[in-house]
């Protein structure tokens, strides 16, 4: 069986849509989930959320020495993104050349191949991110 | 009741690539192919998509227009020739990453450049049998062409999606026919990585023989003649085909200019016709009619009358389809090379 096959179709709602969770005592937010509320611990009641996919760019590098699967991406920036609703997310930053990106710019979520298994195993997609017209 | 559009949602890749780029590369003439075609520019897609990721954000935009719950759609149909897989469908990505899953169902479908149209049919028989309240019809591909060839030109990547209900229409079908032969005019067999073509075959025998006995057949039955229609829009394999079609049918270009889109887009096969009545939709107003006739090779044509409503007015599209075709960035033909995997030892593993 193709390795984590099980994990990838588990984080599909996360990958595909942005599903964290929160904590309805404290209204904290989770990317991703998590299961109990840091803060409140037991009084805290968990239930998945929707983000928005929309934010700003907090922080970026350009990755010109990629790793295997992103070979013939270079340069490609990889962001954190600072996500509206305040919890932070790593992700590529598409569409546009690295000189494009300042800290501080909108952007908001796309829907993109994030990874192959070969020629012949499962096309993982995901979230990613681009500059926001 | 009425069976019609509840909403609609586009998407085209961001990088485009000149006619005359290609042409330069083997050693055409720029203009003559320019001319030829009747294409100036084509959509390239990104390392990263494919029919798949084009079909999720026409599918999400079509969501924000319709206002819609994703679970209500009882049907996803999504018409390519480009699917990332042979086996596994397109479909349940589309389902999973709208949250429309699990309480439907969902098929991908293959017919040349007219999958999306055959899609749309699909979700209206269901929608108008009672069996859901909502379908999913989508045309997305990420086209190939063989390079070198004149296919190279215009095949091009992009689609548009369209949810099919009874209620709050902002344009209703008013009747659709199909007209659909055996012809060998275009094919890719099982493996090969590029399609082939007829060359001149393509033309009178197969696209123009079915988009003008589809659109004759379906004005007769419905007692309508050209000058009926504000708008019209045929399958664009190039930019001279569809312009020549209407001329035959008797529409006039003003009719057909606005959903004409392959001269700056190319062809986007699934995503072609449906495309050009979207382009129409984002202008049209309450009772302008619609003739839409598109065309697969292998080979069949789909027609559609389509009355716009008020509502389209009162609820315009919130992305319309010309800011993508605004959206753009060239590349070379080094680039569109490695963007479609066209360089020997690189493997995209697409």
């Amino acid at each position: 069986m193709t390795k984590g096959l099980a994990t990838h179709w588990r984080l599909m709602p996360q990958r595909y849509n942005l599903i964290g969770t929160h904590c309805k005592n404290c209204k904290s937010k989770f990317f991703p989930q998590r299961k109990i509320c840091p803060k409140c611990r037991r009084t805290g009641s968990i239930e998945e959320f929707k983000f928005s996919g929309k934010g700003e760019i907090y922080s970026y590098t350009t990755v010109c020495a990629p790793p295997q699967g992103f070979e013939y991406q270079a340069p490609y920036v990889l962001a954190i993104v600072k996500m509206k609703e305040g919890p932070f997310i790593t992700a590529q930053i598409v569409d546009c050349k690295p000189e494009e990106i300042e800290i501080g710019k909108k952007v908001e979520t796309v829907f993109r191949k994030v990874i192959a298994d070969g020629s012949s195993g499962i096309i993982r997609y995901g979230y990613k991110f681009k500059l926001r017209d | 009741m009425a069976v019609g559009i509840v909403g609609y949602g586009t998407y085209l890749p961001k990088y485009r690539i000149k006619a005359e780029e290609i042409a330069r590369v083997w050693g055409k003439d720029p203009e003559a192919m320019k001319k030829g075609l009747g294409i100036y520019e084509k959509t390239v897609p990104n390392l990263d998509e494919d029919a798949a990721t084009i079909a999720v954000e026409a599918a999400r935009s079509a969501l924000r227009h319709s206002g819609i719950k994703p679970a209500d759609i009882g049907a996803i149909y999504v018409g390519s020739e480009s699917h990332p897989y042979a086996v596994k469908p397109t479909a349940t990505i589309v389902g999973a990453a709208i949250e429309a899953t699990p309480e439907l169902t969902a098929a991908d479908l293959e017919f040349a450049c007219k999958a999306g149209t055959a899609a749309i049919q699909c979700c209206m028989g269901l929608v108008e049998a009672g069996r859901i309240k909502y379908g999913l019809a989508i045309g997305s591909d990420t086209s190939q062409g063989m390079p070198g060839d004149v296919l190279e030109y215009t095949a091009s990547a992009g689609g548009a999606a369209f949810i099919i209900g009874e209620r709050n229409l902002i344009a209703q079908i008013k009747d659709t026919y199909s007209f659909t032969t055996d012809t060998p005019d275009f094919w890719r067999r099982e493996g090969q990585e590029f399609p082939r073509h007829g060359a001149r075959f393509t033309g009178e025998p197969a696209y123009f023989k079915h988009v003008i006995n589809c659109s004759n057949k379906i004005m007769e039955r419905n007692e309508l003649k050209p000058k009926d229609f504000q708008y019209a829009v045929f399958h664009q394999p190039n930019g001279r085909f569809p312009v020549k079609a209407a001329k035959l049918l008797g529409f006039d270009q003003e009719q057909i200019k606005l959903g004409l889109l392959t001269p700056w887009i190319g062809n986007t096969y699934s995503g072609s016709t449906p495309l050009g009545l979207a382009r129409i939709l984002d202008e049209a107003k309450g009772g302008d009619l619609i003739l839409a006739t598109s065309y697969g090779s292998g080979a069949g044509s789909d027609s559609f009358i389509i009355e716009v409503t008020k509502e389209n007015e009162r609820r315009r599209n919130p992305t319309p389809l010309q800011c993508f075709i605004d959206r753009k960035e060239y590349v070379d033909y080094a680039i569109y090379a490695k963007l479609k995997g066209k360089i020997k030892g690189v493997v995209l593993e697409k």
